[in-house]
């Protein structure tokens, strides 16, 4: 008998085959982690049997620097956080400090913020729906396709804010700077080819069988969990709970937009991709409508003091509805000019509690579809 | 929901409970319920189980760190002084101080999605911030806090009884101190220092001579 085993013996798992479990580490500077983010995952075979997420590469602890800072010194560091939606970063910030110290926003700045916020959501998703793509492995082609449309709005933020990315663009009681001249017309006209972006896109994947195949039943996550486990936005509207901010807290005037929120059925990759999809049409709506109503007026509440500001004692939670999910801030203030207690709650790593439920039994690779459309950044993950 | 209404449904349903209102005086007023901790777990467990209240999501968990406080009062004190007509009694401004001791505070923020209210801040805190800094985790009742109660323990401290999984998030497993307390001192960071002279210097000296070079 040759002491080989047989070519077909092979194929057969053996006992001991079954048992060995391999572990691996993917990250921190895996491409597919979207920044520095490790996982610790354990295989059998293909399938994940467990798996713990590792935190803190880019922690540089926010809050306690915020603490050290005044109010509005912290407000351009707030675009670190989430650095691909700096202006939501900001109006979060913005809307706990006016709840805490009882501003008012004037109608024109309420405007901006809306348009601002809503062109936020739009570059984001869509970058995000190119990042997906990119990890399960359709190269650049999407990624550029979504990175074009990004760039319109990014030039139109610089336009107006002076940065891309890091905008700085809130201030209490109103916004820092007003549109320059010619402005919203080149906004309405990024607002009116956007569709046509969406149109091409979805022509280009939704029917995808491949993308079907890798995203349709995989990383399932139950109503019931989404709630529990604190999941919010597209994350949680994709697992089929109704629950939008800007529809439940009425923030803002957001109230006055005729929108849906867009539910899924599922709660799979697939619904939570298209939940971004179907989200971007709606903030299309929602652009157009204020576009068209913006009035005149101030941009900022001229009763605000900018120097010396201290709130008086107390404390108050702030939140909205961020393309990533709730984004809130909590603050304490004692009468100083800095906050006693400066909290972020940020929905990129609330929305990672689940990752390990919706991973187990999965293959290896649908792990990096899963992470994908988690949506997280990792600036906001760690702080 | 009224608070107060909330404060004395659970004073009925949970028995020996005591619950306190924190009025919160800013414009937000987000007024908040303090709870023991020994009934911590049953208060969080009604709060989301009953029909009326429903608060099934905990959106925000957060630490706090309040450290002891010394208050200094001025009274006025009679002392009896020996004066030229014999022993009188003579008035002394005395500064008294007083010292309230600290403590470590965890702050849940809770919505109802069913029902479409909140925030409903819950408060609890530990006794003092040293040999005593244990709560009842509330991870089993939501699972968003697991991670943000991790990252408590990790940063102020707090030891959650109960939590599935409690090590540092955050920090490495190594670190010794909890950075967001409000007594935390940076480390010795005389090594960044290019050129190392005055104060850094000595600092860096007195480094070496702890740590013997290492």
């Amino acid at each position: 008998m040759s002491a080989y085993p047989s070519p077909t013996s092979l194929l057969e798992p053996t006992a001991v085959a079954q048992e060995q479990l391999l572990e691996i580490s993917m990250g921190p500077q895996h491409p597919s982690t979207h920044g520095v983010f490790r996982m610790n995952v354990i295989l059998d075979g293909e399938r994940v049997v467990k798996l713990k997420p590792v935190f803190g590469y880019l922690h540089r602890n926010h809050e306690k620097i915020a603490e050290n800072e005044t109010y509005l010194g912290s407000m351009p560091y707030t675009d670190r956080l989430d650095y691909l939606c700096s202006i939501t970063n900001n109006w979060a910030y913005a809307i706990a400090v006016e709840k805490l110290a009882g501003i008012q926003v004037p109608e024109r700045a309420e405007y901006l913020r809306v348009i601002t916020g809503e062109l936020t959501r739009l570059q984001n998703h869509a970058s995000l729906l190119g990042f997906l793509l990119q990890d399960m492995g359709s190269s650049g082609t999407p990624l550029m396709y979504a990175f074009r449309e990004r760039e319109k709005i990014l030039d139109l933020f610089e336009a107006l804010t002076g940065a891309r990315m890091m905008c700085n663009y809130m201030r209490f009681g109103g916004c820092r700077v007003d549109m320059p001249a010619g402005w919203l017309d080149q906004a309405r006209q990024v607002v009116a080819d956007f569709p046509k972006f969406l149109d091409e896109y979805e022509k280009l994947l939704v029917g995808n069988e491949i993308l079907m195949e890798r995203t349709q039943g995989v990383g399932v996550l139950s109503k019931e969990l989404a709630i529990n486990a604190g999941m919010s936005g597209p994350m949680a509207r994709a697992s089929g709970v109704s629950y939008d901010i800007r529809k439940v807290d009425k923030y803002s005037i957001y109230e006055r937009f005729a929108f849906r929120v867009p539910l899924g059925s599922h709660g799979d990759v697939y619904d939570r991709y298209m939940m971004r999809f179907l989200e971007m049409r709606e903030s299309l709506k929602i652009l157009n409508e204020a576009m068209r109503d913006i009035p005149g007026g101030p941009i900022v509440d001229p009763k605000t003091k900018v120097r010396n500001f201290r709130p008086k004692p107390g404390e108050a939670y702030g939140r909205i509805e961020s393309p990533k999910g709730e984004l809130g801030f909590y603050l304490i203030s004692d009468g100083g000019s800095n906050p006693y207690r400066y909290r972020v709650r940020p929905p990129s790593l609330i929305n990672l509690t689940v990752l390990e439920d919706l991973c187990l039994g999965q293959n290896v690779a649908d792990v990096v579809a899963i992470l994908g459309s988690v949506d997280i950044v990792l600036g906001e993950v760690d702080r | 929901m009224n608070l107060n209404t909330i404060k004395s449904e659970l004073e009925t349903h949970v028995p020996g409970c005591r619950l306190e209102v924190i009025a919160n005086p800013s414009p937000s007023a987000q007024h908040s319920l303090l709870v023991d901790s020994e009934h911590g777990y049953a208060v969080a467990a009604y709060l989301r189980d009953a029909a009326a209240l429903r608060f099934d999501f905990c959106s925000n968990v957060t630490g706090v760190d309040w450290p002891p406080k010394e208050t200094s009062t001025k009274i006025k004190v009679k002392n009896l002084v020996d004066g030229p007509n014999g022993t009188e009694e003579q008035e002394v401004d005395e500064v008294q101080k007083t010292t309230t001791p600290g403590y470590l505070e965890v702050v849940y923020h809770l919505f109802s999605q069913e029902l479409r209210e909140g925030p409903l801040p819950l408060r609890m805190r530990t006794a003092d911030r040293e040999a005593s800094v244990h709560l009842p985790s509330l991870t089993p009742i939501w699972r968003s806090a697991e991670f943000q109660e991790r990252e408590i323990f990790d940063l102020y401290g707090v030891i959650f009884d109960g939590h599935p999984d409690l090590r540092r998030i955050l920090m490495w497993d190594g670190f010794l101190d909890h950075p967001m307390r409000r007594d935390y001192v940076d480390p010795d960071d005389y090594e960044y220092e290019p050129t190392a002279h005055n104060e850094v210097l000595k600092r860096a000296n007195q480094h070496l001579a702890e740590t013997g070079g290492r």
